[in-house]
């Protein structure tokens, strides 16, 4: 008896501990310059830079072991600012990454879910609702687009779409200038 | 009458073509078979429509009721039935279509029984009366369309100067010219109630000196006006921009980012005035506008008063069609306004111009690049450096741009206007400023993803750990149950047993609902609620066959 109290007791502190340590090392902060260019990625969390999310990416690039044209999401906006912060030329988005996309967001067709769950367990920003066995539903205002949810789902029932123009949000397209370069 | 101006830096003398339209009087639009009326008329939020399909509606009817404060309803134009609530083309610069009341007119034109406030408006208070201008669906009729009751509302300060623009200083443009000259009595009337709403000192009306007979007929109505006087203001373009008006009726600069009411100065249109003279003393809501159909691709080019939402195909019909091979045709005038995409587009609360123009004999110069002249600057009334923000805008650095007070651009065209380059400028700073908004809003959204993403990471990291803690124990547990001397078959026999009860009622209890359902915003509920509903909807649906599989 008398053992299994010390044991609980030692367990209980080693475990109080491990969660203080969890705590203090995934606190992100840390390192600033990582701070700075995490800031500037758009947080889709997909992966397609080859890094799981945008935070690791963005602490690899601090560490110089990444270049900025990695982000399909970002695309070339995403570039711009990247190489106006770490003081660089822009380069154009490294085709092996992907290409930029219009905006989409993923829809469950509501009729042929079956409730696994898997893609609730995808989704890296808790977009998706619901239950075992019930019907899943995907909040629209919190999908990133990371097309995550996509594979895991047996059946198939997830698409992705472009989010329609709206009048509203709608942006003048670039004009298209004569080739000319910048005098002095 | 020689009163103290003032001038405003730069501006331009583009040729005036205001004659093409100003010797016809206004003529009364015939009534379109449909009407397309858009929610969105207005700056601010869209009003919500009240009615349905099929729902027969009387002229000044109100179709949808304004959301928010800074918004605007918008009322039938004409009797008939709601045939459609739908997305239409708009009048609008991306070609985009957005949610129209469509109305099948019946021809009667019948007003809505008009409730009439019977007290003369200086019986009514001020803020009653920016009630029944805002519930008239008034907005700013100038182009920009600012809801007009926001404007008549000092919000405690002392208003010195009301200033009335009849500048109408963009070419061709001659709408407001007409009505100053037709109705200037109205006009006169909708003034006094403005400066009543207003509690305002000085009331000055702007005509530009290309104007002479409208400055001759309004200054003949104000004549027994004490505090009300015409000022005629020499023609130049951007003249009728609100900053540029105010500093030379007044001398006095608007702040930067900063309302007219922070100097003590309000400036509204001469239209506007009218449709509030209409709304108060006739209790009709804004549901026509004078507009003017010109350019020299229109046969008869001239001004018509206008149901809001007439197809604009309808307007040139009645002004004897196109002539020659049409370039374009200009929504609002050739400074500021945009081409249109369909010509099956209605005419909306804020559209002054029509503007058809031909094909002109020569093609227009080409683009060519910036030689650094210096040009752009000397014109630009907000005195901007054109040029910095055309290289910021085209490399994309739009913090540069920002640096360069790209939001301070009033978008008039004069820069373009004067380049040798051809550039067309002003294209550059629309594309930036939509791109810095557009830039702002998913920066929100990165943030809350991010904080989401974060938020999972740590939910993950906790439930490993507690996980771990709970395998441990478990661990332990059974070690010192090795320790302790072996047991009867009978108590293994009861050991299983009550495993299996214990899976049994982890089974039974796997219904509780995922982590992530906990704390939900009420949106959220209202999704999954939504969602359930249309589950069931589907399950019911799906009952039959599925119980015969079974
Ligand atoms: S590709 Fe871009 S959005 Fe996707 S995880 Fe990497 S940095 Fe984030
Ligand atoms: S469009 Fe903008 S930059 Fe050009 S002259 Fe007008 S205010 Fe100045
Ligand atoms: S007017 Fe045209 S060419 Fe001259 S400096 Fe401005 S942008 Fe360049």
């Amino acid at each position: 008896m008398l053992t299994a109290v010390i044991a609980l007791t030692a367990l209980a502190l080693i475990f109080g501990l491990l969660l203080g340590f969890a705590a203090v090392r995934f606190k992100v902060e840390g390192d600033p310059l990582a701070e700075k260019i995490d800031a500037l990625l758009p947080q889709t969390q997909c992966g397609q830079c080859g890094f799981p999310g945008c935070r690791p990416y963005a602490e690899a690039m601090a560490r110089g072991e990444a270049d900025i044209n990695r982000c399909p999401p970002g695309g070339e906006t995403t570039i711009i600012a990247l190489a106006d912060l770490l003081g660089r030329e822009p380069i154009p988005l490294d085709a092996e990454v992907g290409e930029e996309k219009p905006k989409m967001v993923a829809i469950i067709d509501e009729a042929t879910c079956i409730g696994c769950t898997l893609c609730i367990q995808a989704c890296p920003v808790d977009a998706i609702l619901g239950a075992a066995k019930q019907m899943h539903t995907i909040i629209e205002a919190e999908c990133t687009g990371c097309e995550l949810c996509l594979e895991p789902c047996p059946v198939d029932c997830i698409d992705m779409i472009q989010i329609p123009e709206k009048v509203l949000h709608w942006k003048w397209p670039y004009p298209q200038p004569p080739t000319e370069t910048r005098p002095g | 009458m020689s009163r103290q101006l003032w001038s405003f830096h730069g501006g331009i003398h583009p040729p005036q073509y205001k004659e093409l339209s100003n010797q016809r009087p206004i003529a009364q639009s015939s009534l379109a078979a449909e009407l397309v009326i858009p929610l969105h008329q207005h700056i601010g939020q869209s009003p919500e429509p009240i009615v349905q399909v099929g729902d027969y509606v009387l002229k000044g009817q109100e179709l949808a009721h304004a959301q928010g404060y800074v918004s605007a309803p918008v009322h039938a134009s004409s009797s008939g039935t709601v045939v459609a609530i739908e997305e239409r083309a708009i009048p609008h610069p991306s070609g985009l279509n957005a949610l129209c009341v469509v109305l099948a007119t019946d021809g009667e034109d019948r007003w809505l029984e008009q409730q009439l406030d019977e007290r003369h408006y200086t019986a009514i208070e001020p803020s009653h009366l920016r009630n029944l201008i805002r519930s008239a669906g008034i907005v700013g009729l100038g182009g920009a369309g600012f809801p007009t009751f926001i404007k008549l509302n000092p919000t405690g300060r002392v208003i010195d100067t009301l200033i009335l623009n009849g500048v109408e200083c963009e070419p061709y443009i001659t709408c407001d010219d007409l009505l100053m000259r037709e109705r200037s009595t109205e006009i006169l009337a909708g003034i006094k109630i403005m400066r009543h709403a207003l509690q305002a000192g000085e009331v000055l009306i702007a005509i530009e000196d290309n104007k002479p007979e409208a400055i001759a007929i309004m200054q003949q109505a104000i004549a027994n006006e004490p505090g009300i006087e015409v000022v005629s203001v020499p023609t130049r373009y951007p003249q009728g921009g609100e900053k540029q008006l105010i500093k030379v009726l007044t001398g006095k600069e608007c702040p930067s980012s900063g309302l007219p009411f922070q100097i003590g100065v309000v400036l509204n249109n001469v239209a506007t005035a009218y449709a509030i003279h209409r709304a108060v003393n006739h209790g009709q809501p804004l549901v026509s506008r004078i507009v003017t159909i010109t350019g020299d691709g229109i046969k008869e080019p001239r001004n018509l008063e206008v149901p809001i939402g007439t197809p604009i195909q309808h307007l040139i019909d009645q002004c004897g069609g196109t002539s020659g091979e049409i370039e374009r045709i200009i929504i609002g005038g050739p400074m500021m306004g945009f081409a249109m995409h369909s010509s099956a587009i209605p005419l909306i609360k804020t559209s002054n111009c029509i503007l058809a123009t031909r094909q002109p004999e020569q093609p227009a110069a080409p683009e060519m690049p910036c030689i650094r002249c210096g040009a752009c600057a000397e014109v630009c009334p907000v005195e901007l450096l054109p040029q910095q923000l055309y290289w910021h805008a085209r490399a994309k650095e739009f913090d540069k741009t920002q640096e360069y007070d790209l939001f301070d651009c009033i978008e008039c065209g004069c820069c373009s206007y004067v380049c040798p380059s051809n550039i067309p400028l002003v294209h550059y700073y629309r594309f930036a400023k939509t791109e810095i908004w557009s830039q702002e809003r998913e920066k929100e959204k990165a943030d809350q993803a991010r904080k989401r993403h974060e938020f999972r990471l740590s939910r993950i990291e906790r439930e490993q750990a507690e996980k771990e803690a709970r395998l441990a124990l478990k661990r332990a547990a059974v070690q010192e149950k090795s320790e302790t001397p072996d047991k009867g078959e009978a108590e293994k026999q009861a050991l299983i047993q009550a495993a299996l009860a214990r899976a049994q009622a982890k089974k039974e209890s796997q219904q509780e609902p995922p982590k992530n359902t906990a704390e939900l915003t009420p949106a959220q509920q209202r999704i999954i609620d939504e969602a359930d509903a249309r589950r069931q909807r589907l399950d019911a649906a799906a009952d039959t066959p599925r119980k015969e599989a079974e």
